[in-house]
């Protein structure tokens, strides 16, 4: 059995009181969510929080809804409730495509979308599905909410714009019409992280690409969007070479690392292959093609 | 029926040998089972162990002043304290010593440092960060390559004028002979081949409680051991302790696969904790700690040779190893075999000649040595061997399941003595490989493979076939730390016909519990849920080494045998009491004595235990009581051996395998359970896509291990593994009573080599003869891009 070191441990009823508690707790206390991150860490005392806020009561952001052009999801989704929602699946079957692969049943259980991408790991999956969908995110403190862009949420590996006394309560994707999404990932057995995993998105105007974008976990310190994939497909009819060339530039775009999930040159190698074949689900998606 | 009672779904409820469920799966699966981790004494105390960050560094000073100020802390023990007494050091299993607690220096990352006993498990852990320890970096030797370079830093200082990482070197076979068939050869094949550091990664972690009396000095100690007599008697050599005054038990064991053979450094601070404090203490790791600490296996660098005639007869096979054994020399193997059983490695072939020459040396990594699932070696041989077959078969252009039933050692062989000195003592090995293919539909596999190819798909056949050699051993060559490998076994039969069997050997999940019942059964023909089989406490079972190297069922499956017949004997001489003729006219009908030519006259066996325990006379020169006891001495090693068929897919774009079909015939001689022996299987072979597909213990170049949780060592699912093909052939042991030889190692000996193989073999469009293990999809793809490299 491995131990924490000691903490002490609040339970926030609402999300008011979960970020009074933030504040008044300071710089060494955390937010809990489904815990399947900052658990483990605090077991292997890589994290020694003085203050856990456990914020599983705070009934107000446990729901995935359509509102105003949008799709909305409050911080507390947990992965399982992403994987099985129609109405997710209806309009971004991205998530469905990642939430298949991302770890085991237990974890998805507890594991939550806020949880994922505050916790910033370089191979979170949502963080690349959000990326990917140009989602922002909704950050609250006492003094009010801000809106960020993916962009600007991430702001290294594990650290966010979050600050010390502010919580995400939700998380935001536009709705576009004719839209198509896909994820890939390769991963060396079930239930582990990415050695890299690829997600796109395409709009379509007619028969050509009015928008698209991917977005990579794995290669780089944070998952981020590719300007010059969006350049690439803006305008574009869809076709093998288009694919092939905008795997190119995710390539081309990506600063991998040697390490025990593969080579450098490997998870090179698999951001082209994998937006290659996440570009071809999306478009296939988004004429219908396929479920 | 109650629900205790075990069936399968085609359980006849054999009385003897057959299909059952196991008697302990029901206290198992409702969580009632008894792990060292469950017992809780009366003012137990918990022990936490310091370790070292660094692989290699002089200990400056230790400062344990804050931690012992720790208000739940009971004490904190350093190297220094434990030389104090003399036990800052303990002996390995092979002639090596290995560091309680380190004074001088650390020699690997993780080693044991210090330990600290508190009131609770937490504020043991909390108390080791208050523990300063000063180090002074040493350059640590990680490169198994550069252990013997003349400028490397010598890990073993403490040894009397050691001045270089030289443990052992070994060799066997004929060398000269070998070189004169390789020199004259038409074809001969050279490869490097790699078996990299893997770990057994039981379920249940290793741990102890210790508990010694302090008026009568009596140590009881609940641990995690595939080997309680053993360790008891290590422990009396060692501590000095009087052996009659320790008593070891193993409670159900949450799998062992060897890691729960050697002693660790836990084991002996808690005893030792105990000693000092009087009161229990209980150690139990935690994940990491066993990952990263405890008994690994493999670690072989073996460039392979093989040579044959340019029609594929196989005539020798040459290798030279070297072999990383870590900080300390810990191999758990018998004395007179430093390199296991590795002289295995000439595989199920004729051969002419064949030699091996072995280097083991020292680095700054963790010691345990063999453990794991490992017939003492016989995993690495059979996967040297079962790879070069498969080179000279792509050298030869041949189908390597022809190359192989071209080379077999045939049926009348058998006793078959190799050019290493081991005596095969019985196969029919093409029967076996026919059976597999035809499983297989080798043919048609062939076929498909050959179309995919043309379409530019990757399929990958590939074959294994493996001999083992189990059940240690013949006491006249076998021994560890001078006790010989053999084992007891006592049956008493109660006056109403119940039975129960203590066994020397102790299940870890092999089911010994139902196996043994079985056994008993068939030889006196009482049901198995009448015999308790008692196991794993050394004051309640007679001697014997323990369960470790498949030699459960050979040595100690041989005895239970050997003293139900003994009963037997003596329950014959009564039931001619008891039926007034001699014993000569009496026939056994499993279960019942009946007088012969005259069936109607007879007697059960249980109504001759309520005779041997009751009124009235007994035949001449016998005793009351029906019981026996035997210590049985293996003649020989039993050679189990089978045919394993892989088929893999491999994505193009991706380099990700994916294992579509296993295919494995065994035979491992009689078979007691076959259920039980298709769980063994099926175990082993998820075990081998493991190590061949993601496993590997692996270390950065300042020595920091690169495995130390599930989430870094992989481990495979259900999702990675196919639905297993089992099938079996039955070729009994000549020697063994019931001709079983054992089957606990067969399927993770069997299938590494049948995963890379095939593997390689569907790599073959891009020219690639050798790939070495794990094969992630990385490093699929870097041998596809022709970078194939070493893995360590
Ligand atoms: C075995 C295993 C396998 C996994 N495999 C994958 C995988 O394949 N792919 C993948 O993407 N992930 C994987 N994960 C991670 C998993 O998805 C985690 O659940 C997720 O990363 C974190 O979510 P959580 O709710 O558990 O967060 P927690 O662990 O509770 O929190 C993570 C961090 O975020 C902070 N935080 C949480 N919520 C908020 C909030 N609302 N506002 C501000 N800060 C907050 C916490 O303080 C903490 O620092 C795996 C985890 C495990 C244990």
């Amino acid at each position: 059995m491995q131990v924490p070191a000691p903490f002490e441990y609040e339970r926030a009823n609402n999300v008011a009181e979960a970020i009074a508690l933030r504040e008044r707790l300071g710089p060494e206390a955390r937010f809990i969510a489904g815990g399947h991150s900052l658990l483990p860490m605090m077991k292997l005392r890589l994290a020694n929080p003085e203050y856990l806020i456990d914020i599983n009561d705070c009934e107000e952001l446990f729901y995935i809804s359509e509102d105003g052009g949008e799709i909305r999801i409050g911080a507390m989704t947990r992965h399982r409730e992403l994987l099985e929602s129609e109405l997710l699946a209806e309009h971004f079957p991205i998530f469905r495509d990642a939430e298949e692969v991302i770890a085991d049943p237990v974890v998805r259980n507890r594991g939550t979308l806020g949880g994922s991408l505050c916790q910033a790991d370089p191979s979170e999956d949502l963080s690349a599905v959000c990326t990917t969908l140009d989602a922002s995110c909704v950050i609250k403190s006492t003094s009010g909410e801000r809106v960020v862009s993916m962009h600007d949420f991430h702001v290294g590996p594990y650290e966010t714009a979050v600050g010390d006394a502010e919580m995400l309560t939700e998380i935001r994707i536009p709705l576009k019409a004719n839209g198509g999404s896909a994820y890939e990932k390769v991963e060396r057995r079930a239930g582990d992280w990415a050695v890299v995993s690829s997600g796109a998105a395409v709009w379509f105007d007619g028969d050509t690409i009015a928008e698209g974008r991917v977005g990579l976990a794995a290669v780089g310190p944070n998952t981020t969007s590719i300007d010059p994939v969006s350049e690439a497909l803006r305008g574009a009819t869809p076709s093998e070479d288009l694919y092939q060339q905008v795997g190119e530039i995710a390539a081309a775009n990506c600063s991998p690392q040697d390490d025990q999930r593969g080579s450098a040159a490997y998870k090179t190698h698999l951001a082209m292959e994998l937006t290659k074949r996440a570009l071809r689900r999306a478009v296939a998606r988004a004429n219908g093609q396929e479920a | 029926m109650t629900a205790t009672e075990p069936q399968a779904e085609t359980d006849e409820r054999p009385i003897g040998f057959g299909r059952l469920l196991r008697k302990e799966d029901p206290r198992l699966i409702r969580g009632m089972g008894n792990f060292v981790d469950d017992i809780q004494l009366p003012g137990m105390l918990h022990l936490a162990i310091l370790r070292s960050p660094m692989a290699h560094a002089r200990i400056v000073s230790i400062d344990k002043s804050a931690a012992e100020a720790h208000p739940k802390v009971v004490a904190v023990i350093t190297g220094e304290d434990l030389a104090a007494q003399g036990l800052a050091w303990m002996p390995t299993l092979s002639n090596d010593v290995q560091a309680v607690l380190a004074t001088d220096k650390v020699r690997f990352q993780h080693q044991e440092v210090a330990f600290v006993v508190a009131e609770d498990r937490y504020s043991a852990r909390d108390a080791l960060e208050l523990i300063i320890v000063d180090y002074e970096w040493i350059d640590p030797v990680i490169d198994v390559r550069k252990a013997m370079d003349a400028d490397t830093p010598v890990i073993r200082d403490d040894l009397d004028d050691k001045t270089d990482n030289h443990i052992f070197d070994w060799e066997t076979g004929d060398a000269a002979e070998t070189e004169a068939i390789f020199a004259s050869a038409d074809v001969v094949v050279s490869e490097e081949i790699i078996y990299p550091r893997v770990h057994p990664a039981p379920m249940e972690t290793c741990g102890c409680v210790a508990d010694v009396e302090r008026v009568s000095g009596q140590l009881t100690l609940w641990s995690t051991t595939q080997a309680p007599h053993a360790h008891r008697t290590v422990y009396a050599l060692v501590a000095g302790l009087p052996e009659h005054k320790i008593r070891v038990i193993a409670p159900d064991i949450g799998g062992g696969f060897g890691n729960k053979v050697p002693i660790y450094p836990g084991y002996v601070c808690a005893i030792v904790a105990s000693l000092v404090i009087g009161k229990p203490v209980k150690w139990m790791e935690d994940r990491t700690e066993n990952l990263v600490s405890t008994g690994f296996a493999r670690d072989y660098v073996m460039q392979g040779e093989i040579a044959a005639t340019k029609e594929g007869k196989i005539l020798a096979v040459r290798t030279n190893v070297l072999a990383d054994h870590g900080a300390f020399n810990g191999v758990a193997a018998p004395v007179k075999y430093p390199a296991g059983f590795f002289g295995v490695f000439t595989g199920s072939y004729d051969l002419e000649a064949a030699y091996c020459k072995m280097q083991a040396v020292y680095t700054n990594k963790a010691p345990g040595g063999v453990a794991y699932a490992c017939s003492f070696r016989i995993t690495e041989a059979v996967y040297l061997v079962e790879r070069i077959v498969d080179c000279l078969a792509y050298e030869l252009d041949m189908d390597p399941a022809e190359l192989r039933l071209k080379n077999f050692i045939q049926p009348d062989q058998f006793p078959y003595e190799t050019k290493t000195g081991w005596v095969y003592d019985s196969g029919d090995y093409e029967p076996a490989m026919r059976k597999a293919m035809e499983m297989a539909g080798y043919d048609e596999l062939r076929r498909e493979q050959a179309e995919k190819r043309e379409k530019g798909e990757l399929m990958g056949i590939g074959l294994a076939f493996f001999t083992e050699a189990v059940g240690a051993g013949p006491r006249k060559d076998m021994d560890i730390l001078g006790l010989g490998m053999a084992d007891g076994c006592e049956l008493r039969i109660h006056p109403t016909g119940k039975a129960v069997v203590r066994l020397s050997v102790k299940t870890q999940g092999q089911g010994h519990e139902t196996t043994f019942a079985q056994i008993v059964a068939e030889e006196i023909g009482i049901p198995p849920e009448d015999i308790e089989v008692i196991h794993g406490d050394t004051d309640n079972t007679p001697f014997g080494l323990g369960t470790y190297g498949s030699r459960s069922t050979p040595v100690s499956g041989a005895a239970a045998a050997l003293v139900t017949r003994k009963v037997r004997d003596k329950a014959q001489i009564i039931a001619s009491g008891m039926l007034e003729v001699s014993v000569a006219d009496l026939e056994w009908n499993k279960g019942s004595f009946s007088v012969k030519g005259d069936p109607e006259k007879s007697v059960t066996i249980q109504d001759i235990a309520m005779k041997a325990h009751g009124a009235g006379d007994l035949p001449d020169g016998i005793e009351g009581g029906l019981e026996a006891q035997i210590c049985y001495n293996p003649e020989n090693l039993t050679y189990p051996f089978g045919a394993y068929i892989c088929v893999v897919d491999i994505d193009p774009g991706t380099a990700v395998v994916k294992v579509r079909r296993f295919i494995a015939v065994d035979d491992c001689g009689t078979q007691i359970n076959p259920m039980i022996i298709e769980g063994q299987v099926h175990g082993g072979l998820a075990d081998g896509v493991g190590m061949a597909m993601m496993e590997m213990i692996s270390f950065d170049e300042d020595g920091n291990c690169l495995g130390g949780s599930l989430m870094d060592y992989l481990i495979p699912t259900a999702l990675e593994t196919p639905d297993w093909e089992t099938g079996h052939t039955v070729t009994p042991s000549p020697h063994h009573p019931i001709g079983a030889k054992g089957i606990g190692e067969s399927a993770t000996v069997g299938s590494p080599p049948a995963v890379v193989n095939a593997i390689v073999d569907a790599l073959k469009p891009y020219g690639i003869r050798h790939a070495d293990m794990p094969l992630t999809p990385s490093r699929v793809w870097e041998t596809m891009q022709g970078n194939h490299t070493p893995p360590i």
